[in-house]
C-alpha cells in the first residue's frame, strides 16, 4: 500500500501480483487486500486498486460528491499509471465510475469486465432498479447481496478501531455518492457508445442487488459487450466464487473468450 | 424564565405495535383516518389557544412519514395559529432546512407568518432527525453544512430590501432574492437552533441564536449548554450568557394530587414509548460522525435515544427529562435541572402526547400555568 498525492487527494493506493497491469475498481463495501480473488488475480496480472476518494484511509475532498467527480479524479490516476492501454476488472459501484471513465478515455482502456455493474436507470419511474439498500434490515440486505451470506458475516466485535472506522468511512462515502439519483446517472447510458471496447458483464446467478434484466440490458448500451452468469454466487462473485470468477476473467482479458 | 407549550400532534389511535416494523417512515397510511385526524387537529388547535390565555407561548415541530406527529408542512399549522391567538409568541422548532430544497421558500413562509401574527414568530431550524431522511429523498451526509448554507441564505433573504440579490453556494443556488412580504421583526425573527450535541451547541452559541435541547437529562443538557457558553464567550459575544439564549425541552405534567400528576404523566410516556424505529431508519449512514458510530458499535446508545432508558415515570424525572407531580414538586423538579445546568431562559413543555385526553390535557396547563409558571418566572442564576 502506498499514499499517493492525486490532483491534491491523498489516495491509498495498493498494488500487488505480477503480469500485465490491471486496474481493479472496489464497489461500495470498499477495498479488502485479504480476498482470495486479489491472491489468484495477481498469480497473472499486477493488480492496482485504488481505495476511491473518501474510501480506506483516501482522503475526501468536499467538492466530490457524485461517482463522476472520482472518474476525472482517475483520469489524472492514468496519466501517472502511463500503462495504456490498460485492462479493468470493477465491481458494482466501481463498475459505475469505471465506466464514466471509460466514456471520457475509451482509448486508454484495454478490455473491461464489469461485475454486477450499476450507474444507469433501465426500468420506469415507478420501479426502483435496484433495492433500496438504505431502508432495508441488515438481515434482508445480506440474503439479497450473497449466495451464503453466513459465511461472509462480520462481528463487529473482533474488529479494530482503525477498521471499523473505515468500514463506517466506506458506508457513510457510499451514501454520499449514490443517494439521489439512486445508484445511476442519467446522463451515463448516452455516452456508453462510446466505450467500444471489448467488455464483459459478470453477475452472480443469486444476486438480488442487480437482476439478470439489468445486466443484459446494460450491457446492450455498450457496442461490444457479452454477459456471464456465474453460479452459487451473489453480487460479490469475485468473492464466493473466486476459482470460477478468475478462470473466467483471466480467460476474457487475455482474449482466450 | 418563559413556558412553551408544545404538542406533536399525534395520531395515536394505531394497531399494536407488534403489528409493524417501524412507527416512522413505512407505517402505511391506511391506518390514518382523516376524519379523526380532522377532529385532533381542531382539538390541538385549540389545547395551543388554551395555553395562550394561561399565559404560555406556543411551540409547535415538524415530522414526516410518521404518527408521532401528524405535522408534516408545520408552517401551515402556523399559519392557523399566526390568525386566531394574539398575544402569544409563535415558535416553529423547526424548519427543517437540511432536507428542504429551496431555502428562499422557507423565508417567504416565515416572513408571511411574521407578518401575519404581527411580529410574533419565533424562527426555528433543526437539520432533521434520521428517520426524516427517507421521506424527503434527502442524503444523510453533509447535512450540517446544508443546514447552515440554507439558513446564511433565509437569513441573506430576509435582511435585504432594496431589490434582488443573489447567493451562489455549496449547496443552494439563487440568482434573484427579492422575498415579499419582507417580515415584521428587524432585522428578523429571532432564531433558533435545536441540537443534542455539544459539538452543534458550539456553531449555536458562536452564532448567538437561541439553542435549544430535548430530553437530554442533568449532564447531557449541562454539557450542552455548557459549551454553548464557551463558544459564545470566544466569539467575543460577551462574558455573560442571557439565559434567553437557552431552552430545554421536558414532558412536563401538573396535578392536584402526586397521583393526579402521575397518571397524566404516564400517558406522556407515549413520548418515548411510541418510538419503535429500526436501525435503517434511525442510524443511516452519515447521520452520525463515524467516531460516533464505532462507538455505538461498541455498544453506546445512539445519542439520540438514550433517553428511552428512563420510560418510567420515576425514571423519566430521576433523568431529569420530565417534570411532574404537585405545583411544588414540579417547581423543584424545573429548578434542579435549572441550577444543574448553569441556567436557561425557556421551558419548553412537552404537556401533550399520545393518550392524554383533552380534557387532562388542558388541566395541566391550567395547573402549570396557574401554580408553576409565576414561580419558575422568578429563577435567577445562583
Amino acid at each position: 500500500m502506498a499514499i499517493i498525492d492525486l490532483a491534491g487527494i491523498s489516495l491509498d493506493l495498493w498494488e500487488g501480483g505480477d503480469g500485465p497491469p490491471l486496474l481493479f475498481l472496489h464497489g461500495g463495501a470498499g477495498f479488502r487486500r485479504d480476498s482470495r480473488y486479489l491472491a489468484l488475480l495477481g498469480e497473472r496480472r499486477r493488480v492496482i486498486a485504488p481505495s476511491h476518494p473518501g474510501f480506506g484511509v483516501s482522503s475526501l475532498p468536499d467538492w466530490i460528491d457524485r461517482p463522476e467527480d472520482i472518474a476525472h479524479v482517475y483520469l489524472n490516476l492514468l496519466d501517472r499509471l502511463g500503462s495504456v492501454p490498460i485492462d479493468v476488472v470493477a465491481n458494482s459501484f466501481g463498475g459505475w465510475i469505471g465506466l464514466e471513465l471509460a466514456a471520457m478515455v475509451p482509448e486508454k482502456f484495454g478490455r473491461l469486465i464489469l461485475v454486477a455493474p450499476v450507474g444507469v436507470k433501465l426500468g420506469s419511474r415507478d420501479t426502483l432498479d435496484f433495492p433500496d439498500a438504505f431502508a432495508l434490515p441488515a438481515a434482508t440486505l445480506e440474503k439479497l447481496a450473497y449466495y451464503q451470506p453466513e459465511r461472509f458475516r462480520v462481528d463487529p466485535a473482533t474488529l479494530t478501531d482503525d477498521e471499523l472506522t473505515v468500514m463506517l468511512r466506506n458506508r457513510e462515502t457510499f451514501a454520499l455518492l449514490v443517494w439521489e439519483p439512486y445508484l445511476h446517472n442519467p446522463k451515463l447510458k448516452h455516452r456508453l457508445h462510446r466505450v467500444t471496447n471489448q467488455t464483459l458483464f459478470v453477475r452472480g446467478e443469486h444476486d438480488g442487488l442487480v437482476s439478470a434484466d439489468y445486466m443484459e440490458g446494460y450491457a446492450k448500451l455498450l457496442p461490444n459487450a457479452r454477459t456471464l452468469t456465474l453460479p452459487n454466487a451473489g453480487h460479490q462473485p469475485q468473492i464466493e466464487q473466486p476459482e470460477a470468477f478468475v478462470d473466467a476473467a483471466v480467460a476474457f482479458l487475455n482474449g482466450e473468450a | 424564565m418563559q413556558a412553551w407549550h408544545f404538542s406533536e400532534t399525534a395520531y395515536h389511535l394505531l394497531p399494536p405495535a407488534e403489528s409493524y416494523d417501524s412507527i416512522r417512515v413505512s407505517l402505511p397510511n391506511k391506518n390514518y383516518d382523516p376524519r379523526i385526524g380532522a377532529e385532533l387537529y381542531h382539538r390541538y388547535l385549540d389545547e395551543w389557544l388554551l395555553a395562550e390565555d394561561e399565559g404560555l407561548h406556543i411551540m409547535l415541530n415538524e415530522h414526516h412519514q410518521t404518527a408521532t406527529c401528524v405535522d408534516p408542512a408545520a408552517p401551515l399549522m402556523l399559519a392557523v395559529l399566526a390568525r386566531q391567538s394574539h398575544k402569544a409568541r409563535l415558535l416553529i422548532l423547526g424548519n427543517p432546512i437540511a432536507n428542504r430544497r429551496q431555502p428562499v421558500r422557507v423565508a417567504e413562509e416565515m416572513a408571511m407568518i411574521d407578518v401575519l401574527s404581527r411580529g410574533r414568530l419565533e424562527a426555528g431550524f433543526v437539520r432533521g432527525v434520521p428517520y426524516e431522511i427517507s421521506p424527503a429523498n434527502s442524503n444523510p451526509v453533509r447535512m450540517l453544512e446544508r443546514e447552515y448554507e440554507a439558513l446564511d441564505l433565509i437569513v441573506k433573504a430576509w435582511t435585504h430590501h432594496d431589490g434582488p440579490v443573489s447567493f451562489e453556494g455549496r449547496f443552494f443556488h439563487a440568482r434573484q432574492v427579492n422575498i415579499w412580504p419582507r417580515p415584521w421583526q428587524q432585522p428578523h425573527p429571532p432564531i433558533w437552533i435545536s441540537t443534542t450535541s455539544p459539538g452543534g451547541a458550539a456553531q449555536v452559541g458562536s452564532r448567538g441564536y437561541v439553542q435549544a435541547t430535548f430530553l437530554t437529562g442533568f449532564d447531557g443538557t449541562r454539557a450542552i449548554f455548557d459549551s454553548y457558553r464557551r463558544a459564545w464567550r470566544e466569539a467575543g459575544r460577551g462574558d455573560a450568557v442571557p439565559e434567553d439564549r437557552l431552552a430545554y425541552a421536558a414532558m412536563v405534567y401538573t396535578g392536584e394530587t402526586q397521583a393526579e400528576a402521575y397518571a397524566g404523566a404516564e400517558k406522556l410516556l407515549w413520548y418515548i414509548t411510541s418510538n419503535k424505529v429500526p436501525p435503517h431508519f434511525a442510524n443511516p449512514p452519515g447521520y452520525v460522525p463515524v467516531e460516533a458510530g464505532v462507538k455505538m458499535l461498541r455498544g453506546a446508545e445512539h445519542p439520540l435515544s438514550a433517553f428511552r432508558n428512563a420510560a418510567s415515570v420515576e425514571g423519566a424525572i430521576k433523568a431529569g427529562i420530565m417534570m411532574c407531580g404537585t405545583p411544588d414538586q414540579v417547581v423543584k423538579q424545573v429548578r434542579a435541572v435549572y441550577d444543574h445546568v448553569g441556567g436557561f431562559g425557556h421551558l419548553l413543555n412537552m404537556g401533550q402526547a399520545g393518550f392524554l385526553e383533552h380534557d387532562e390535557t388542558v388541566r395541566g396547563i391550567r395547573l402549570f400555568a396557574r401554580e408553576v409558571l409565576p414561580a419558575l418566572q422568578e429563577f435567577r442564576a445562583p
